[in-house]
């Protein structure tokens, strides 16, 4: 019953792609071979034959910058797909969609169906090979798979809790369930961007990098004496708040993107080569850099929060804050406090956001703002160590769902658990059951 | 605790309108057998991480009457309320309302069966008129359900009926100038006014008051009596929770003490108030004499607490006589 | 610079299939929002459903249009129920987050290569309004005056489009000023308070769960009628962009989405016009036409603080009704 027929209209599909990339989405593109956004300048091709033969309807995943997408080898075996830019791209054959009896084999290579490749040529298609051998499918292949998948979780996780941990302390303390923290995250990316880029300041990452932490906390200060501070006296509903942070966090975003347009920018010192750690583990630099100043922040973070005299205050006044200000602690300095350790810890996310994407973007903080939220929430709203936790699981199901749904439903993956979890236990993992209404 | 409601002990009190008495068989004890309960509650347990907030083993509200459930702050009074209501779920327990049982009733069906209730912090809903807020109140509106609701002429006349009641009571309620003004406008006495009301719209059984009193505007104090005893000659059961010693002793029938969750004594008004161990357990915020200082520093000690249940007798006289001369 | 063109354009998009669209899904959000107090942040997603309900119904199943239409609004029930269902329960936060998040796990099903075949991913759905248009009664020509010029292909989805908002809003209207909306402004006010009285406050947050989830829904429908389906409209954005259209308006009114919707899409075409207009004729150097096209969407935003903290009531509103009160 279907009037036209979807090859006739590749003029309307064209039309259609380019609004979605005038759009700036996450173009999850797919189709047949070769038909990835076809405006983008680098390609990705191969071919997937076994001992000459070629092989149809294989399932090939490719991700980086301008987001993941899946293709399908077509009639001959061959494959190609366009992204946006000379970056590393990470390419995964569903071994699943193999015909039976066929398997990855690579004496060199213990993961043989996850390939790492950087185009460097615009339009001149960079190659992939698989080695395709017949035989028993190894079951390693998918544990060492699972291992690397988890260290990837715990890395996004850890980058996540950064970020959540602030939108948590915020919501605590003041009510608001803070849209734009997610503007806050891009913030941090687009000033190290402006900074360091080579394009721009290009000043060198050990300036760039933490000045762009600390511009952030200024941001945080910022919104809260011209924002947040007069509508807290004039207490306005945290409904209102609510919707006021979602005007803010529209603004800030086409703010970005007046400024940096809708492409995708990389920060430099970014290297593809992985060094193996232990086992299967392997991860590039950036990567432990990134780890390592994760925990690192969030282990001194903790230690504030429990210990110093302000981060107990700052736990008062999520407790409540009427007796909390009735005891003498001066709500608007802690809260001041806590809008701009939310705001730096943010743009810190933002920053190692930047390298693990990799890429910045106008809206790459919108992307995981509902999986901050769904952290804060899984902790239990208003809990910062729930949110850390919270994290931590969103982290790990997002990287390690891939491996069982197609990769361009992770974040769905986890928004769904999310959804599931409320169902069962509303108050979140280490919320009180007060909470709820 | 050991005397009968019928034999009235300690001095005679001035009572402008007849209590009831005779509501209980045998000892007024804690826990002990009306003659005609209205509600039956039996080992009703609710804690909050670890606290007992609420541990009753068993207690019955007679009907007919005007019953006060009395303690100190965190004496689990409002949780009662709220678990009675359905408004709260217990840890375990069951309680009847008209011997058919409650327990696991959402709260709207407690209410409909006759089971009002107004709250502590009043819900008055500002943003509708007075008049809207006491339509509301009636129940089994057609036009309340969602297809007939598309149809006026299917409840334009129940609806005129149920405005011409609501007048009505407005007027008694004095709230009748305010009839198209919106809650939010009235004064905290007058939102407990329109409260009770709306609650009254419904036509209840039992109407529960929680803190009546509290936030109330002297020069309305009186009034509100007056409507709570009224409901009483309307045939209605009143329970309800009160701070304010006072407007226990006027009006209540029956009193029930609540400390650290528990029941811990029940009897007329005149004989609970007079029983040390009450005096003790009741460290409240009693506004004028505060007996949690009075008695709370020498406890158990019968001739303090005697001295101060005559200041608070004294008292509660005093206000009798000014009450009756203003009429 | 041609100053005719530009309030030209401005004044068509008053009446267009887009305008009408997000006045369907504007006064459905008002019937949550306004009048029920839900925070339903899903309002993408109840487009999305009607449609992509809409569009799946007439290719893959191969229904006539008004059955398509019809199946599209029954799956905005279904929708609608199971985000009520285990929500409605708990605290209004809680149905903000499952709503958003289901919007979104809505738009991932339908981005995703791995359902292509009915929801055509990325590209989206498109070709399927052969039978709507084969229905259109009008005779060929041109209609209407001045900026408002339409050939009978144009006009017909406007038409349906206006019909149903028409219906959609009488329907508020009836319900609003009747008991049953009395209740729903009482549950909006204090949900203890009507439980007290005896209404089943879970069964009027679902009807009203319901009720505006399908004229949403209906807004989908009329946005792609004559044209495609495609999963970048339906982002969050969208649900923001609705929540500005409401708030403009006077989220607690029958009429306040409505106006709200049209005075939205005309600054829109307005200042998409006029901006890259200005930047041509060198008003603004320090811009470029890429630039201009950005500042309307800052605008909204900046639009939409504005109207929560001094506005909060829309321009239809009564200054004493603020919607505000938790």
């Amino acid at each position: 019953m279907r009037p036209t027929t979807r090859s006739g209209v590749s003029a309307v599909w064209r039309i259609a792609t380019m609004l979605l990339l005038a759009l700036g989405l996450a173009t999850l593109l797919g189709g047949g071979p070769a038909v990835a956004a076809e405006g983008d300048p680098f390609k990705i091709a191969g071919n997937v034959q076994n001992e000459g033969e070629a092989i149809e309807g294989v399932s090939i995943t490719v991700d980086g910058p301008g987001g993941p997408q899946t293709v399908e080898t077509g009639p001959r075996g061959q494959w190609q797909v366009s992204v946006p830019e000379s970056a590393e791209y990470t390419v995964v054959l569903d071994v699943d969609t193999l015909p039976e009896g066929i398997t990855l084999d690579d004496p060199e290579d213990d993961t043989p169906e996850t390939k790492e490749v950087t185009p460097n040529v615009p339009f001149a298609p960079k190659a992939v090979n698989f080695f395709i051998g017949e035989g028993d499918r190894e079951s390693s292949a998918f544990a060492t798979q699972l291992v690397q998948r988890l260290v990837q979780g715990i890395n996004f996780g850890l980058m996540l809790g950064l970020a959540s941990v602030g939108l948590s302390l915020v919501f605590g303390t003041t009510g608001i369930s803070n849209f734009a923290h997610g503007e806050m995250v891009t913030f941090g990316a687009v000033i190290a961007l402006w900074l360091g880029g080579t394009a721009f300041i290009g000043a060198s990452l050990w300036i760039a990098l933490p000045l762009a932490v600390l511009l952030s906390g200024l941001l945080g200060l910022a919104m809260d004496a011209v924002i947040w501070r007069p509508l807290r006296h004039r207490s306005v509903g945290v409904v209102q708040l609510m919707i006021v942070s979602i005007g803010l966090s529209l603004a800030i975003r086409y703010i970005f993107q007046y400024f940096i347009g809708g492409g995708t920018e990389q920060l430099p010192g970014s290297t593809p080569q992985k060094i193996d750690i232990i086992g299967p583990i392997r991860m590039t630099k950036v990567d432990i850099v990134s780890m390592v100043i994760a925990i690192i922040v969030i282990v001194a973070f903790a230690l504030w929060l429990t210990y110093s005299r302000l981060g107990k205050a700052t736990r008062a006044i999520s407790d409540n804050p009427g007796l909390a200000s009735a005891s003498g602690i001066d709500v608007d300095f802690v809260v001041r406090v806590v809008w701009i350790l939310a705001s730096a810890l943010a743009g810190l996310a933002g920053v190692l956001y930047a390298y693990y994407r990799p890429g910045i973007k106008w809206d790459m903080g919108t992307q995981v703002l509902l999986l901050m939220f769904a952290a804060v929430t899984l902790g239990g709203l208003g809990t910062a160590f729930g949110a850390l936790i919270g994290a931590l699981i969103i982290g790990i199901i997002v990287e390690t769902s891939s491996l069982f749904i197609p990769a361009d439903l992770r974040f769905a993956s986890a928004l769904a658990i999310l959804i599931i979890i409320l169902l069962v236990r509303p108050q979140g993992i280490l919320g009180r059951r007060e909470r709820i209404g | 605790m050991s005397s009968d409601a019928s034999s009235q002990s300690g001095p005679p009190t001035l009572v402008p309108r007849e209590k009831t008495t005779g509501l209980h068989v045998g000892e007024a004890t804690p826990g002990c057998k009306k003659v005609d309960p209205i509600i039956v509650a039996d080992n009703v347990r609710r804690s909050f991480g670890g606290v007992h907030a609420v541990d009753v083993d068993h207690v019955e509200i007679p009907r007919g009457a005007i019953t006060a459930l009395i303690g100190p702050n965190g004496a689990g009074k409002t949780t009662f309320f709220n678990l009675l209501t359905g408004f709260d779920t217990p840890d375990e327990g069951k309680w009847s309302f008209n011997d058919r049982s409650l327990a696991g009733v959402p709260a709207f069906k407690v209410a409909r069966r006759g089971l009002v209730r107004t709250f502590q912090l009043t819900k008055a809903l500002g943003l509708l008129t007075v008049l809207e807020n006491m339509k509301l109140g009636a129940t089994e509106q057609r036009g309340e359900r969602f297809f007939t609701s598309l149809f006026p002429a299917a409840w334009r006349s129940q609806d005129k009926e149920i405005e011409e009641r609501a007048r009505e009571l407005l007027v008694r309620f004095k709230l009748d100038a305010k009839v198209d003004d919106y809650a939010a406008s009235l004064s905290g006495g007058q939102r407990k006014l329109l409260e009770m009301a709306r609650a009254l719209m419904s036509n209840p059984t039992l109407v529960m008051l929680d803190e009546p009193m509290a936030g109330v505007n002297p020069a309305l104090t009186q009034s509100l009596l007056d409507h709570i005893l009224d409901l009483k000659e309307q045939g209605m059961t009143v329970l309800f929770v009160e701070h304010d010693m006072h407007m226990v002793r006027h009006i209540a029938d029956w009193v029930v003490v609540m400390a650290e969750g528990k029941i811990v004594a029940e009897g007329d008004p005149s004989t609970v108030m007079s029983d040390p161990a009450v005096i003790d357990a009741y460290l409240g915020a009693h506004q004028d004499v505060d007996l949690g200082v009075v008695t709370g520093r020498v406890a158990g000690d019968g001739a303090d607490a005697d001295a101060s249940r005559h200041m608070i007798e004294e008292e509660s006289n005093d206000e009798l006589e000014r009450e009756e001369k203003k009429r | 610079m041609d100053w005719g063109q530009i309030f030209n354009q401005s004044a068509s998009s008053i009446i267009s299939t887009t305008t009408i669209a997000y006045a369907l899904a504007a006064l459905g959000l008002g019937v949550h929002f306004g009048q029920a107090g839900l925070l339903n942040m899903g309002v993408a997603g109840f487009m999305a459903v009607g449609a992509y309900g809409y569009a799946i119904s007439i290719l893959t199943f191969g229904f006539p249009w008004w059955l398509a239409a019809i199946v599209a609004l029954l799956a905005a029930v279904v929708f609608a129920m199971i985000l009520g269902v285990p929500t409605l329960r708990l605290r209004g936060d809680y149905l903000a987050i499952v709503t958003i998040a289901a919007a979104e796990v809505l738009r991932l099903l339908l981005l995703t290569v791995a359902f292509e075949e009915v929801t055509g991913s990325a590209d989206g759905l498109y070709g399927y309004s052969g039978d709507f248009q084969a229905a259109n009664p009008i005779p060929d020509g041109e209609y209407g005056f001045g900026p408002w010029q339409f050939n009978q292909n144009e006009l017909w989805p406007i038409v349906i489009g206006i019909v149903l908002l028409a219906l959609a809003v009488l329907l508020v209207w009836a319900m609003m000023r009747s008991p049953w909306g009395r209740v729903l402004r009482g549950i909006r006010e204090d949900e203890d308070a009507v439980r007290a009285l005896g209404k089943n406050v879970f069964a009027y947050k679902m009807q009203a769960l319901i009720i505006g989830g399908v004229i949403i829904a209906a807004g989908g429908i009329v946005y792609t009628l004559g044209s495609n389906a495609s999963p970048g409209v339906y982002v969050t954005s969208l649900t923001f962009f609705v929540y500005t259209i409401v708030l403009l308006g006077g989220a607690a009114t029958v009429f306040g989405p409505v106006l709200g919707a049209v005075i939205f899409w005309v600054l829109q075409f307005f200042l998409s016009n006029l901006m890259p207009a200005l930047v041509d004729a060198g008003v603004l150097p320090f811009m470029t036409a890429n630039q201009a096209g950005m500042v309307r969407f800052i605008l909204v935003g900046v639009g939409l603080m504005l109207l929560v903290i001094f506005m909060p009531q829309g321009i239809l509103g009564n200054k004493k009704e603020m919607t505000f009160v938790k």
